[in-house]
């Protein structure tokens, strides 16, 4: 049953995938990035990583869309056509793609109890939780405790780049010399 | 000449509030189901974009103007760093909550909600500018356009 949904969510993925890259209509194009980022949630949820699943539903499927519609309303409605030959992007493509999926070939199988993911830390952490931070959630302990450290690293990296978003596109510069360069 | 979004007015007017419910049930969850600060942030934004979209971003930007949602982001960045400095004027490493409250189990919880709360505002706010920041150099669209 966990195989065939497995096997039926990724054959959607795939299509939605390759359906992405025939399209020239952006507004499609994005929608269908949505749908994307929603199937990959579902997979997640498959695999039992539901935060994962959540962050990836919540902000691929959610946020992105809305940022996408507002950059293609901003920019071009439909794909500009190319003129020059896909060969050498097909081929970097290909290569690539074969390169990842030679390096699966070394991963462990997914819960595989002697992943070094699993044989690390991660066994104490699930042995520690109850009685040093007594949260049903161990994902949360981690994150918002044993791992504080990262998730401030996070929290800056989220902020940062917000700043970043605010000062390329707020229009500063552009306010300021139509004030004359006043509020100095 | 929106008025031909009427289904999505009605919508839209029904969800807000549960959105906003929701978001603040993530939040104050996270300790014992999935979510937490970044998914409630996001969420929270969902809801005032949602607004934004369907009805009116300039009454939006008036209730909630560019630089109090600025400011926003750094209070929740503060927030999440005063909590761990919090610790060390306490006596203990910066981000540990060892010291933060009666016994020590209380304490983590307390320094995860005040930690959550605080990734919660950043991750709300700068989705919230960089969504006015996209949005509001834009005109509105004709449906045409699409």
């Amino acid at each position: 049953m966990e195989l065939a949904l497995t096997l039926l969510l990724f054959t959607l993925l795939v299509t939605t995938a390759i359906a992405i890259v025939f399209m020239t209509r952006l507004f499609a194009v994005v929608m269908l990035s949505g749908v994307f980022s929603l199937l990959a949630a579902l997979l997640f949820i498959v695999m039992d990583a539901v935060d994962v699943a959540f962050t990836e539903a919540a902000v691929g499927a959610g946020i992105s869309t809305v940022l996408m519609l507002s950059t293609i309303a901003l920019t071009a409605r439909s794909e500009t056509p190319t003129r020059t030959s896909s060969w050498t992007p097909l081929a970097v493509v290909v290569l690539t793609g074969s390169v990842l999926i030679y390096g699966t070939l070394d991963m462990p199988n997914f819960g595989d109890p002697t992943a070094p993911v699993i044989s690390g830390v991660a066994a104490g952490y699930i042995e520690r939780t109850p009685s040093e931070i007594d949260v049903p959630n161990i994902v949360t302990a981690v994150l918002a405790s044993y791992r504080s450290f990262d998730t401030f690293g996070e929290v800056v990296v989220v902020f940062t780049a917000g700043i970043g978003v605010v000062l390329l596109l707020s229009g500063l510069g552009r306010r300021r010399r139509r004030q004359g360069g006043s509020d100095r | 000449m929106n008025d031909h979004h009427l289904i999505l007015r009605v919508v839209a007017r029904i969800l807000i509030a549960p959105i906003f419910l929701y978001g603040l049930y993530v939040q104050f969850h996270g300790d014992f189901g999935p979510g937490g600060g970044f998914q409630a942030g996001v969420i929270f934004a969902v809801g005032f974009i949602l607004y934004g979209t369907i009805f009116s971003l300039r009454q939006l930007r008036a209730k909630f103007p560019d630089h109090v949602i600025h400011r926003l982001m750094a209070v929740g960045v503060l927030m999440y760093g005063g909590t761990g400095v919090l610790g060390m004027i306490f006596g203990d490493n910066f981000l540990n909550y060892g010291q933060l409250g009666p016994y020590p189990i209380a304490a983590q919880h307390y320094g995860i909600i005040a930690v959550e709360v605080g990734v919660g505002l950043a991750v709300f706010a700068v989705m919230l500018s960089v969504y006015y920041a996209f949005a509001g150099r834009s005109g509105s669209i004709d449906d045409k356009d699409w």
